[in-house]
């Protein structure tokens, strides 16, 4: 027996909510990476930076935090920062796939932090004048600990390029790997148009040349080469519409098991 | 029971606020940190304490709205709120010099002056290393941008050979 034909043609699915996309993009991107930079706790090659990773980290999921709370919000479901970190999926995860990669060795690190943090630094100084008076002030507040991040992560892209044979192999070899995945980050669709439109979000095409600009800046001094940039087809999907690296799936089960195993435990 | 002015509330409560210290830096109160950004006062006597954090991570956050929602109880204002915002932005700018000193005296180099926001290049300058609070020498160097908490950098002094933390103007 075949079930009766629906007698009304079902109704579209509701139009994904453009700002709150945009907002689990910023949010998992920090929450994602933070997660990453906390995996260095009680690892790091000397002391000083052990702490630095973890302080970098704890900003990243302080930010977290606040634009996921906004992203709750925004939905109307009740959800808080706390189900959307923990009880989602890795599909329904929407950062980047650069943030998501294994945290490698120090190099690597070193490597991936600088490059999100140069696009960490243009991108939320373009968003303290975003039309969403809420977004633009936790951009500012963001910015500023940016700014200790980028110097950081800058300074040892230098001191790593430009010391040992070994230590220049080693970043060399993680930038050539982490540039490819770099292009998703200025990748945009129609969330981020209709954004860009509504004021709410800067054209990440226009970002792009000032991102790079200080990049080469950096790797120049660090006698460091940036691979020659590889076209990113429009039809390719990556993290922001939820494809990511097998990498993810990993983490997600170290970061979600505790409060899986207990939900709605408090302590 | 004559009512109080809304204004002499918000001057007690403001008092009461004078003696809750940051559990971090506990020789300064929330007050002078500057975490304290309003006090609200509706027409019923109902009290909001708008506070800021320092940096958006600092895990002392909650702490800080649970010993000033404590402090505020004991002073008989028991419904009391804490409300959170981000705007504008929280800067050591706000902290007064007497705190400062206080700072100083604590054995932490107090915060320089904000710097203004250069181009994306000046980003990369290294900036110039506090004045040591022990022996003030300005033969000193940052070890680390980051330190036991969010808002602390290290340091060492090369004259009195001693580390130290700056609080780092942000």
């Amino acid at each position: 027996m075949t079930s009766p034909a629906p007698s009304v043609v079902p109704a579209p699915p509701p139009k994904p909510n453009a700002l709150l996309e945009y907002l689990l993009r910023l949010g998992d991107d920090r929450l994602i990476l933070g997660h990453r930079l906390s995996e260095w706790c009680g690892h790091g090659p000397i002391l000083e930076e052990d702490i630095a990773l973890a302080n970098v980290s704890l900003d990243l999921l302080g930010q977290a935090t606040i634009l996921l709370r906004m992203a709750g919000e925004v939905e109307g479901q009740g959800r808080t920062e706390d189900a959307l970190a923990y009880f989602r999926e890795a599909t329904q995860f929407r950062n980047s796939q650069l943030v998501e990669l294994p945290k490698g060795d120090f190099a690597f690190t070193i490597a991936r932090q600088f490059l999100f943090d140069v696009y960490d630094v243009v991108l939320l100084e373009a968003l303290t004048t975003s039309s969403n008076t809420e977004l633009a002030a936790i951009a500012a507040k963001s910015l500023k600990e940016a700014r200790y991040h980028v110097r950081h992560s800058g300074e040892w892209m230098i001191k790593l390029g430009d010391g040992t044979e070994e230590s220049h192999r080693r970043v060399q070899t993680a930038l050539d790997s982490l540039w490819l995945y770099t292009s998703e980050l200025f990748a945009t669709d129609a969330v981020e148009d209709e954004l860009v439109r509504a004021g709410v979000a800067p054209d990440l095409a226009g970002l792009k040349p000032k991102w790079e600009a200080l990049v080469r800046d950096v790797l120049q001094r660090a006698t460091l080469t940036a691979s020659n940039d590889v076209p990113r087809p429009a039809s390719m999907r990556g993290g922001r519409s939820g494809a990511h690296t097998e990498h993810l799936g990993h983490l997600l089960a170290e970061m979600q098991i505790v409060a899986r195993s207990h939900p709605g435990a408090t302590w | 029971m004559i009512r109080r002015l809304g204004a002499e509330v918000r001057d007690e409560v403001l008092a009461v606020l004078d003696t809750v210290m940051d559990p971090e830096v506990p020789v300064l109160s929330v007050r002078e940190l500057g975490i304290v950004r309003d006090v609200l006062v509706d027409d019923r006597d109902g009290v909001t304490v708008v506070v800021t954090p320092t940096y958006s991570g600092c895990p002392a956050i909650q702490a800080i709205e649970r010993d000033i929602l404590t402090a505020l109880r004991d002073a008989g204002f028991e419904n009391a709120k804490v409300r959170t915002t981000y705007s504008p932005p929280w800067t050591t700018d706000w902290i007064p010099d007497s705190a400062r000193a206080k700072l100083k005296a604590y054995g932490i180099a107090p915060p320089g002056a904000t710097t203004p926001e250069g181009g994306l290049v000046q980003l990369m300058r290294p900036r110039q290393a506090p004045a040591c609070p022990y022996c003030d020498s300005r033969d000193t160097e940052i070890r680390s941008e980051f330190g036991s908490t969010a808002c602390k950098s290290v340091c060492w002094c090369r004259s009195c050979r001693q580390p130290f933390e700056e609080f780092k103007a942000i």
